[in-house]
Formats: structure tokens, C-alpha cells, sequence
């Protein structure tokens, strides 16, 4: 149950980050989600991704909407503000958090259903709107918490535990974020952390809305042959075009790839992501290329992953609203009320 | 020529334009309005106007009162017909002994006429066509010439150094010197020069909510444009520019978010006041319904936010351009589960402004949801009201924020525990401190700790809290506003919002038939004790509203558990605003009633 507290034990060695962390102060409640769940492996990697990171929990804001995957925000970073907010709206909370503080991490995590579904309206307008964050979809193609309905997300021709055929085309939240303006899009596999947990810290580090699509496969509802979801199924058919590292500006360098196999691009924040290449023609800061490459392999049966489009220069929301430095919940009375000798001088001018 | 007896009337009548929406009218009606009040006489200007943006028609009403009453009266005294399209109706409509004014360009059928109206005509057509020939100008200055000519007929003495007037000071001309050549000036309505506008301010009760925004220190709008509230906003934005661009930078210290729906600019508002910022956003009654699950989960959350509403009728469920205050139970009770919202009810673009400032303190305070309860009358038309006053003194009320210093000094924080009996728990922004404060939101019961439970314990703790803390809006909520009849009566009324001119105007109605009524103006909700008092006092109690329902009635009665045979509707909800004639008709008609003839020998 999630009201139970974790166990404080931990060996005296355990590692410590920079901030002088252990990995348990970036954990959560116990999670009650079904066991070998692919959500629970997300939030490992969210975990690990910011101890590595040495983010201060306190910094991020977690926001989710409602259904197994939003449920998962009170599993980890247990000292960070969270809100599980109303089902297939958290972008819009989202938004609102970061118009309020622009210098806190924001983190939203949502399904396919809360995304794809209930929410495709909000998805796409944060996505749109460049709000800065990191927006992960726990895509598992159903319905859980209400017993294994298909999703927006779920192949056309993927079969439901019951029996059913799905008869209605899919919804690629990662095509769709490229197309709407997303300047971070990846995805990946629950079941692979070494992809994961660097594009989590990628998507972090970004500045500007960063989506990643993880399909996350539903042990309960949605892992028997004839789904598209399954943990077999995705095995078989993940087709990365990239792995991730990121290289924080502290941290020495040290990699040897041979030439023309390793592309650098240099965020906002003087971050690094290298990335070495496993499609060789694949370009990462080609949105247009990155679209036809999804659909392309799309129609050949591949689930394609990794990091498919950064645009290391992007401005945020922030930018586009011109916004103070400062955030805004902090400015003080005198920076917002204009006071008396004002509005006699409006009142003048209503006469 | 003709008329029957003609109405003679200084400073205290009805003139309404009939014209064709986009044809710039409306400013050249505005001159009119503000010339009129630049003279010293009270002036209530409506606008009625169709959802379309070009070619339907549309009037403009100006009650001209040297006795300041600001309510709409009823009745035409004058019309100015531009418009062929609606001329039977508004020929129709000009009170016996009234004046039509039209454009005698084009030769009438006497059939068209009346003969119990005084009709002037003057060649506006002609005289453009001959003076311009932009036919932009051409329509334009058509607008200008007849504001001309009406001054002619109507202003004892006309000054032209008037610097308003100045602007179209030609075209003003042309229609002013017709008339004086080829009229008999002036009519029997006449605007003299008064003292009675006093240091009064004119503007739109959205101008105000926007500006009240400001003072109150709102930071984050989140909103979707929806008649009769967009211009809340523009209003907001536009004062922000003024006041809240920073000075070396040149950045804004605010933030206007245009949102893809109504669903999305509360969730706006609220992530933003979850995070602390002083957050609103402004909708009318559609609005109010798309947002329902989202404040449902702030009165549940405990989260702050400010909500506009002003109200009209539509779409869904009624008239997209015309007034009601039909909102009251939406907001009041507005989403599933056991929710109840504090409302703020403002008469006027004074209290659009101090009650919008205040809403800000409120919602931080009590960390819940307060809406705004406009309406189209009073937010789109510009009224005179009190100038707007601000005490620099005045600090914001943020409410119970637990501090950084407080939480490491070791201070129990239970973001839903009842620490001071008020049913207001303490909250912390989002990275008040490194390892303590931090909590989860959400829209499930959880305990006082905030940690997620399924016991019922838990849920009745908090309801019976928030219960609590509705109890402690009730003192904050603004008191009403009690007007004694001269004399001592059982009888009262009670009543809210733009409702307020028209009431006191009725109230003086009835005085002067000898019936008396005791009237209570409601600014708030959850009702404070003195609402209930008045009617605990009073034999029968009207309760006046615009709506269909008797909205307010039925709060009163489900929260005050008062009798229902003891509250009388008085209700009106065509659209137009309510009349101060509408009221007293209602109220003399109801205690002459055979059913309370007892009461009416006390009455009278």
C-alpha cells in the first residue's frame, strides 16, 4: 500500500551523488502497481536518472493525470511537490506550475489513455505551446485501472486479452509531438534502462518540451500473444536508431567511437549528448526526416526508438511570453500592485 | 409632421439607436453618451447586440437621468432608426408622444409612419454622399452627422469646444447646422447642463474585474475567449502592460495565456496557484460547465483560483448576447461530489474592481476556488460608479504558506490538518525546502498528512473540515448591504449583482405609492448570519434575480432551511436587463394580491 513507508535501512556504502544524495532520498512510496509492471521500471529510471544528475528533489514538480501511470509520481521522488491532477489534463496543470516558477523542473507523467485519449487536446497544445518539461508517456496500448480496454495507442489488428481485434488506427504520440513542435522526442522500452535512463536525463537537461514515448507493457492486461505491447513483442520488433549518453559540463569526456559514428550536440544548458549512432543515416536534428523515418518503419512492423529529434537551441514558453527572470509566484506586492497614485491618475481618465 | 401630444422632458429620458452591427455606430452613440454626461447629466448606456460580427442589427440605449438612476428604465422616448432592416419594430416601439428620428434620403410611404410620434427627418445619406466619397467615410461620418443632429435637436445650448466632440468636429457640424436650418430645435426632450455626474468615473465592469486583477496581484491568466468575458482579459493584459512591464528589462512580470479550451485554462489557473502564483481566468456560463471536474478537485485540493464569470444565457442553453444571472447554482455547487464555492457578487464596475482585487486574498486565504459573478450588463456596458480607491497600506493575504524557516525549525506541517479550528489547513509551494514540506496532490481522500487512504475516518475528518473552513468564508465574504424603507415594514427584498440599480430605483417607485419594502443586497456566498436576520425579520421577502429558476431563492432556502412560502420570486429573464418599472410592478401586483390582502393594508 502506498501509505507504507519505505524502510530506512540502508548499508552504509550505499553510492552517493554529488549533492551527497543516496538513490533511496530520490524514491517514493511503495509502488501498488501489478508486479513486473513496465511503469515501475519507469520510475526506477526516473530515479536513477536523477540521482545521476544530482537533482534536488525539492526542484521538481511531478504532475500527472489520472490511471496506472499517473498514479506512479507518488512512487518516486518522494520529496518532490506532486499532483495527480484530473484525468487527461495534466498538461494544462503542467502548464500553469511552470508559467508560475520558471526555475523549477517539471515532470509529467502520464498514459496512453490519459494522452492518447482523454487528453490528445491538452498533449498536443503543451506540446505546441513550448512549455518547458519533461513529459513521459507510460504507453502500454490499454486501459488498466479499468480492466484492459483498448487505448488510442493500440495497433490496429492488436488483439485485447479477451479476444478483441482493435479495428481502429493508432495514435504515435512521438509523430505527433514532432509534427505539434515537441524540440526533444524519444522512445523507448520500459525494459531496457541503458536506453531509458539517458534519455530521461537528456529530456531533463532539455530546454523546451521534451516527450518520451516509453512503451511500458501491461502485465496484466496486455503481455499475451497477438498484442503489439507485450514485453516479446516489443523485444522483437525495437528497432533503435541511437543510444544516448549524456555528459553533464563536469564530467571528463572519455569516449572512443570510431569517426562518423558519434554525433554531439550541446544543449541550452552546456550539457552534451552523445549519441552514437546504429542507423547510420538516421539524423536526429532532421524533424522533417525523423517523421518520415517513424512511418516508414511504422509500415514495415518496427517500433523504432531512441532519440529521434533535438533542437538544442529551442526557446520556451518563457521566451515566447517574455517573461521576467524571476519567477513569477515570487515577485512581491510592490512589484505588483500599482498602487493609488495610479489608478487617481486612471480615474482621471475615465471622466 | 405630425405628433399627438409630444413628450416634454429635461434631463430625464430614453433615446435608442437602431442600427446595423459593423457599421462603427457604436462609437459615434458612445460620443453621444459621454457628451451628454460631459454636460453634467447622469448617463446608463447599453449596448444590445446580436453574436455576429457584421450586418444583423443592433441598438444602443441611452437613459439620460439627471436623478442618477442607472438601471434600464424600459420604454423609448427617442428612436434614431438607421437600421431598414428592423424599422417596423423600432418605429413601433417609441413610446406615444415620442420622437423617431430617421434618414429621409429615401422617400417613406406615410404607412411606415406614426402619427401619434414626432418624426424628424434629415437626408443623412445625401448630405455624406455629397460631402465624401470614401464610402468608408461615407458610413462613418453618417454616424457623426447624426450625433450632430440629434445635439441640434435635444442640447439647449451647444458648445462645440467640447474636446471629445472635437475629433469629428465636421461631420458633427454638417448634421447639427441641418437641423438647426430646416427643424424646429428643440424638441421636447431636452439635455440641460447639471452638476449631478460629480467626480464619478465611466467604464465597463470588465475593464474593472481586469484591472481589480491587477491590484490583486494576479500573475498567471489562463483563459479562452467566450462573449461576454474576453474583454476581462484584454483589460488585464492591457493594464499589465502599463503597470507590470519591468523597466530595465522591459519583460513582464505576468503571464496571458490564450488556452485551447475552457477545460485547459482552469487547469492553467490551477497548476499555477498550486505552485503560488495569484492565478484567474474569466468565462461565462459555458465556460463554467466545461470546467466543472477541475473545481471540483481545487475545493477538494484545497487549491486557490479566481474565476470571472459573466454570465449571459448561451450557447447550450439560451441567449448568447443577452444578460441573466443564471450562473449562481452552476457556481455555487459546481462539480459532482459534495462541493460548495464562495461567490462574490458585484453591483458595479467599482465593485468589479475592489471585489476582483479581493477575490485574490479570499481564494489565498481560504485556498479554494472564488468565482466573480458579472454579468453581460454590467461587464460590456460602461456605467458611472464610484472612482476606484486603493489603500497603499494594503498588504496581500497569502494565506496559511508554511515557511522554509518554519519547516526547518521542526514544525509539524499537515497539509490537511486543522491546526487553528478555522478548517484551514497550512500548505508549502512547490521547493519551499529541501526535505521537508513536500507533499502529493490529488483528487483522492487522503489523510491529514496528505498520504493516500481509503478510510472512511479519514474522508468524514476532512469533509467535516472543509465544512468548517466553508463556515469561515462566511465571515470574509463581503457583508450585504442593507437600504431601510422610510418607514418600518414586514415586507423586504433581496437581491444581487447589476440588479442594484433597478431595485433602488423601484424601491423609490413603491415609496412614492406609499408601499414600503426594506431591500438587502447580497455580495457574497456562503451567506453570512445578517442575510438570514433580514429574513428572519420580515414577514415576506421578494427575492429579485434575472434568471428563470430563482436561483438565488433556492440557495437561500437550501442553505438558510428557510420556509419556501415565505421567499416570493420576482423574477425577470428576457435578456434584457431588469427595470426598476419591472420590479415595483411586481411587487405592487404581488402584495395586491387578494391571497396577502392583509398584508397589503399594512403595506399601503
Amino acid at each position: 500500500m502506498t501509505y507504507l513507508a519505505k524502510p530506512k535501512l540502508l548499508s552504509a556504502d550505499a553510492p552517493k551523488n554529488a549533492l551527497g544524495y543516496t538513490r533511496r532520498d530520490y524514491e517514493g512510496a511503495i509502488s501498488t502497481l501489478c508486479a513486473g509492471c513496465g511503469h515501475d521500471s519507469i520510475s526506477a529510471s526516473i530515479v536513477q536518472a536523477c540521482f545521476d544528475l544530482d537533482i534536488e528533489p525539492h526542484r521538481v514538480a511531478k504532475l500527472s493525470g489520472i490511471g496506472c501511470s499517473s498514479k506512479t509520481p507518488d512512487y518516486f521522488l518522494g520529496n518532490s511537490h506532486g499532483f495527480n491532477s484530473v484525468h487527461g489534463r495534466m498538461p494544462s496543470v503542467l502548464t500553469g506550475a511552470a508559467l508560475a516558477n520558471r526555475n523549477l523542473l517539471y515532470l509529467g507523467v502520464s498514459g496512453d489513455g490519459d494522452s492518447a485519449s482523454i487528453g490528445i487536446g491538452q498533449f498536443a497544445h503543451a506540446m505546441r505551446r513550448g512549455v518547458n518539461m519533461t513529459y513521459i508517456v507510460e504507453n502500454n496500448g490499454v486501459y488498466g485501472l479499468t480492466k484492459g480496454q483498448f487505448s488510442a495507442t493500440a495497433d490496429k489488428g492488436s488483439k485485447s486479452k479477451k479476444g478483441v481485434l482493435n479495428s481502429d488506427s493508432p495514435i504515435d504520440l512521438a509523430a505527433l509531438a514532432l509534427q505539434l513542435g515537441a524540440t526533444y522526442v524519444a522512445r523507448s522500452f520500459s525494459g531496457d534502462k541503458e536506453q531509458l535512463v539517458p534519455l530521461i536525463k537528456g529530456a531533463l537537461r532539455h530546454n523546451g518540451p521534451a516527450l518520451i514515448d516509453v512503451l511500458s507493457p501491461c502485465v496484466t492486461f496486455n503481455n499475451h500473444g497477438g498484442s503489439t505491447r507485450s514485453y516479446d513483442y516489443v523485444r522483437q520488433h525495437n528497432e533503435a536508431v541511437n543510444r544516448v549518453e549524456v555528459i553533464l559540463p563536469r564530467d571528463p569526456i572519455e569516449t572512443s567511437y570510431p569517426p562518423g559514428s558519434l554525433r554531439r550536440i550541446v544543449q541550452h544548458d552546456g550539457s552534451i549528448l552523445h549519441l552514437r549512432k546504429l542507423d547510420v543515416d538516421y539524423d536526429p536534428s532532421d524533424r522533417i526526416g525523423a517523421i518520415n523515418h517513424l512511418q516508414e518503419r511504422q509500415a514495415l512492423g518496427e517500433i523504432v526508438t531512441g532519440l529521434l529529434y533535438v533542437d538544442s537551441s529551442a526557446q520556451d514558453m518563457h521566451s515566447h511570453l517574455n517573461t521576467v527572470e524571476k519567477p513569477l509566484n515570487q515577485l512581491g506586492d510592490a512589484y505588483l500592485c500599482p498602487g493609488s497614485r495610479a489608478l487617481d491618475a486612471l480615474n482621471a481618465l475615465l471622466r | 409632421m405630425t405628433s399627438a401630444q409630444s413628450i416634454e422632458s429635461s434631463n430625464d429620458f430614453v433615446i435608442k439607436f437602431a442600427n446595423v452591427n459593423g457599421s462603427g455606430s457604436s462609437s459615434a452613440n458612445e460620443l453621444f453618451a459621454r457628451a451628454v454626461m460631459r454636460m453634467g447629466v447622469p448617463v446608463a448606456p447599453r449596448n444590445i447586440f446580436p453574436s455576429n460580427i457584421q450586418g444583423l442589427p443592433t441598438w444602443y440605449e441611452v437613459r439620460v437621468s439627471e436623478a442618477g438612476w442607472l438601471g434600464a428604465r424600459g420604454g423609448c422616448d427617442m428612436m434614431i432608426a438607421m437600421n431598414p432592416q428592423t424599422w417596423d419594430r423600432d418605429v413601433a416601439a417609441v413610446d406615444a408622444g415620442g420622437y423617431l428620428f430617421y434618414d429621409s434620403t429615401k422617400p417613406m410611404p406615410a404607412s411606415k409612419f406614426r402619427d401619434d410620434i414626432t418624426v424628424l427627418g434629415v437626408p443623412l445619406t445625401a448630405m455624406c454622399n455629397r460631402e465624401y466619397t470614401d464610402p468608408r467615410q461615407r458610413q462613418l461620418f453618417k454616424n457623426v452627422m447624426y450625433v450632430g443632429a440629434l445635439i441640434a435637436l435635444i442640447v439647449d445650448r451647444y458648445r462645440g469646444k467640447d474636446p471629445l466632440i472635437q475629433a469629428n468636429v465636421h461631420a458633427l457640424r454638417l448634421g447639427y447646422d441641418y437641423v438647426r436650418a430646416h427643424l424646429p430645435c428643440p424638441i421636447g426632450l431636452t439635455v440641460r447642463r447639471a452638476d449631478a455626474v460629480g467626480d464619478r468615473i465611466f467604464i465597463d465592469g470588465n475593464s474593472a474585474c481586469g484591472l481589480g486583477a491587477v491590484y490583486g496581484g494576479a500573475t498567471v491568466a489562463g483563459w479562452y475567449p467566450i462573449t461576454p468575458s474576453t474583454s476581462v482579459i484584454e483589460s488585464f493584459t492591457s493594464y499589465c502592460r502599463k503597470f507590470r512591464t519591468d523597466p530595465d528589462s522591459g519583460h513582464a512580470r505576468y503571464a496571458a495565456v490564450q488556452a485551447e479550451d475552457e477545460l485547459a485554462s482552469i487547469g492553467m489557473v490551477i497548476g499555477a496557484a498550486w505552485n503560488g502564483a495569484r492565478a484567474f481566468t474569466a468565462t461565462s456560463g459555458p465556460g463554467i460547465s466545461l470546467m466543472q471536474e477541475f473545481f471540483g478537485l481545487a475545493y477538494f485540493a484545497e487549491i486557490p483560483a479566481v474565476i470571472f464569470d459573466v454570465q449571459r444565457g448561451s450557447p447550450s442553453t439560451g441567449m448568447p448576447t443577452k444578460t441573466q444571472q443564471s450562473d449562481l447554482l452552476a457556481c455555487a455547487y459546481a462539480s459532482h461530489g459534495d462541493t460548495r464555492h464562495v461567490l462574490l457578487f458585484p453591483e458595479n464596475p467599482y465593485e468589479c474592481f475592489t471585489f476582483g482585487a479581493l477575490a485574490f486574498d479570499l481564494a489565498d486565504r481560504l485556498q479554494t476556488p472564488v468565482f466573480v459573478l458579472s454579468d453581460l450588463d454590467m461587464g460590456m456596458n460602461e456605467s458611472l460608479c464610484k472612482p476606484f480607491d486603493w489603500d497603499d497600506s494594503r498588504r496581500y493575504d497569502r494565506g496559511k504558506l508554511m515557511t522554509y524557516d518554519e519547516l526547518e525549525a521542526g514544525k509539524d506541517f499537515g497539509r490537511y490538518l486543522d491546526v487553528d479550528g478555522d478548517g484551514i489547513p497550512y500548505r508549502t509551494i512547490p521547493g519551499t525546502h529541501p526535505t521537508k514540506g513536500a507533499y502529493f496532490t490529488r483528487g483522492t481522500t487522503r489523510n491529514a498528512y496528505a498520504k493516500y487512504s481509503e478510510s472512511g475516518a479519514d474522508y468524514v475528518y476532512n469533509m467535516e473540515r472543509l465544512r468548517r473552513k466553508f463556515d469561515t468564508a462566511k465571515k470574509l465574504v463581503p457583508a450585504p448591504v442593507l437600504h431601510a424603507a422610510s418607514q418600518p415594514t414586514r415586507f423586504g427584498a433581496i437581491h444581487f449583482g447589476s440588479t442594484n440599480p433597478a431595485m433602488a430605483e423601484a424601491s423609490a417607485l413603491l415609496e412614492a405609492d406609499g408601499i414600503h419594502v426594506d431591500t438587502l443586497r447580497v455580495c457574497g456566498f456562503p451567506f453570512c448570519d445578517e442575510i438570514m436576520q433580514f429574513i428572519a425579520e420580515h414577514e415576506q421577502v421578494f427575492v429579485v434575480e434575472q434568471n428563470e429558476s430563482g436561483q438565488l431563492r433556492s440557495l437561500l432556502i437550501n442553505e438558510g432551511e428557510i420556509d419556501p412560502k415565505k421567499l416570493v420570486r420576482v423574477l425577470h429573464y428576457d435578456g434584457s436587463p431588469i427595470t426598476a418599472r419591472f420590479i415595483s410592478g411586481r411587487i405592487a401586483d404581488a402584495l395586491s394580491d387578494r391571497k396577502i390582502s392583509p398584508i397589503r393594508k399594512v403595506a399601503s
